[in-house]
């Protein structure tokens, strides 16, 4: 490959103008002064549109019982990359299994959706949902009946209608 | 009617009039700063701060709330003593300055007439001159008591850009007081009525020197040599936090504040405004307005709405040189320190001392010649014209802003465009 010169156009310093370039510049921000076109977004008045494939804080379906809709069958666990997921399963007495410990650790997660898309019985989700400040760090792992209690909506890349996306 | 205050009266109006020009001036520092920080935002496309209060105008409260409470950090290596004396020394100045501004026409009350300034010392300029320089110890001792090598290159950068700026600004005053033939800034307002022309038209090259001057002096960009944050972290207050930080930023706001008001009061007026029907002044303990042909002196009508006018009138003057800090803090980008210097020693000095030679030999050869004090002015608006273009002129070509390297090429990338022709048909290969 040639070698090859750029010439880089720059303003000779004798033909410049120092002075018009910043009487230019001054009505520049004048114009802005005056007339503000901001851009500035007045977030907890404005709220932001989400994006149809945004994966939030998760939630955990739950029966008309009020049973998590959860199996402990193991993949969320299995499959999650961030090794977030704990999960101890148990079984009643008629054979069902149900999960006694189930925590997601919101600060290790990625938000992959993985755990979404590995479940059988479509019962993890994660969420459309961003706002989940909290005033201490321990705050941040969501137990069973936490992530039962989330209210907001699932994300939109899950269909109701088509649960098994088929 | 028309005497002067006396006595008890004269006291207790003096006191009040200390009372809310200080008011005043806290206020209107704190109220610059939120100005800043919005038009700030306007001229970048942001909001600024909008949440405290309608409009965010409690915001300077809030501010103040904030670091009245806050824990104050006194680093271990710092000289305690003079890290305290620091922001004070700053601020006093700042706030003591504005003793001798006059704020509006004299205002009438049962007791005789109350000037509206708070002390007419008869050296006026000269104080303010003294006090202003005085501003620097402050920044100079709060730098170096820090024991703090970018605090301390802050206050060294700060004291030697008042010295290389004070003398340019005493100079752009001189040519006031030629005008005025007084040091009072009373005497030179009302000087500005007599003539019916604000100096900013017949010394324009002299406003243009004492703006530039007046921007290097209360450190504000494109001359915040001392702050610099790109390069000195926050110069000479780096250590500061909580109040003290506070009293620095209050200081440098008041030197605005006080900056603006000395652009209106010496050249555009003060608080006169076009006409003469606030004309006012003292003759033998009379407050006049005038002689009239047979040399008797009318009296003055002061009223209280002339009082409240011109001091709207004085504000609205100072306001729009508060705007244009910030308007210009907000657009132009920061010099390099050589070029600082540069400017102020081989540009502002000898203009400025050249232009008093103008103006005092044009001053000379108009009084020989006995023309009217109209005339004068007008003439005199024609020589600073001239003078100014000449200066911007000369300012204008880059030779001296453009600093260390202009006009020079150290490095080159390839031929110029129109050097290409010739460059190719010596047989040099231009590779393109």
């Amino acid at each position: 490959m040639a070698i090859t010169t750029v010439v880089i156009q720059r303003p000779d310093p004798e033909q410049s103008s120092y002075l018009r370039a910043a009487f230019k510049g001054m009505a520049l921000t004048l114009r802005h002064m005056v007339n503000p076109t901001t851009v500035t977004q007045q977030y907890p008045e404005e709220q932001t549109e989400l994006s149809p494939r945004w994966r939030g804080t998760h939630r955990m379906e739950v029966h008309a019982d009020g049973r998590p809709k959860c199996v402990a069958c193991g993949l969320c666990p299995t499959v999650c990359p961030a090794n977030c997921i704990r999960l101890v399963g148990g079984e009643d007495d008629q054979g069902n299994r149900y999960p006694i410990v189930y925590e997601i650790d919101e600060f290790r997660c990625i938000f992959c959706g993985m755990c979404q898309e590995v479940c059988p019985v479509e019962a993890i989700h994660v969420g459309r949902d961003f706002e989940n400040a909290e005033y201490s760090r321990d705050r941040f792992v969501y137990d069973l009946d936490r992530l039962m209690e989330q209210d907001h909506p699932t994300t939109l890349l899950w269909d109701p209608a088509d649960p098994a996306s088929e | 009617m028309n005497t002067p205050i006396s006595g008890l009266p004269l006291l207790l109006s003096t006191s009040l009039k200390i009372a809310i020009m200080f008011g005043v001036v806290m206020l209107t520092v704190a109220y610059t700063t939120l100005a800043e920080r919005r038009i700030s935002a306007f001229i970048q496309d942001r909001l600024g701060p909008n949440r405290v209060g309608p409009f965010g105008l409690l915001q300077p409260i809030a501010d103040g709330l904030k670091n009245l409470v806050k824990e104050e950090a006194l680093p271990g290596t710092a000289s305690k003593f003079y890290f305290m004396l620091g922001p004070m020394l700053a601020m006093i100045p700042a706030l003591v300055t504005f003793a001798v501004v006059p704020f509006a026409a004299p205002l009438p009350t049962p007791w005789g007439v109350v000037d509206m300034i708070i002390a007419d010392v008869p050296i006026g300029i000269l104080y303010i001159l003294a006090l202003s320089s005085l501003g620097v110890y402050g920044i100079v001792i709060g730098g170096w008591a820090s024991n703090n090598k970018y605090a301390f290159l802050g206050a060294l950068r700060a004291s030697a850009q008042m010295v290389s700026y004070e003398v340019a600004l005493g100079l752009s005053l001189i040519v006031v007081l030629m005008m005025a033939g007084n040091v009072t800034l009373t005497e030179i307002v009302w000087q500005q009525q007599q003539l019916g022309l604000w100096f900013a038209l017949p010394l324009s090259l002299g406003f243009i020197l004492f703006v530039i001057s007046a921007f290097a002096e209360t450190n504000r960009l494109p001359f915040d040599m001392p702050e610099a944050e790109s390069e000195l972290i926050t110069g000479f207050h780096t250590e500061y936090s909580a109040m003290k930080f506070s009293m620095f930023f209050i200081a440098e706001y008041a030197h605005m504040l006080t900056a603006s008001a000395l652009m209106a009061t010496l050249f555009f007026g003060g608080w006169d405004l076009p006409g003469s029907w606030d004309d006012a002044f003292w003759h033998q303990g009379e407050l006049i307005r005038g002689f009239d042909a047979s040399g008797a002196p009318v009296a003055a009508a002061p009223a209280v709405w002339k009082t409240l006018l011109t001091f709207a009138a004085f504000a609205g003057k100072t306001a729009f040189f508060l705007l244009l800090y910030i308007w210009i803090r907000w657009t132009l980008p920061r010099f390099r320190y050589d070029q600082v210097m540069e400017l102020g020693w081989k540009v502002m000095l000898p203009t400025a001392l050249a232009y008093v030679m103008v103006v005092s030999s044009t001053l000379l050869v108009l009084d020989q010649v006995g023309v009217s004090r109209f005339f004068q002015g007008l003439a005199l608006t024609g020589v600073s014209g001239m003078c100014t273009v000449a200066f911007v002129f000369f300012l204008d070509r880059g030779r001296i802003i453009g600093g260390a390297s202009s006009g020079r090429r150290v490095v080159s990338f390839g031929p110029r465009p129109h050097e290409r022709g010739a460059a190719a048909s010596k047989g040099v290969p231009t590779g393109d």
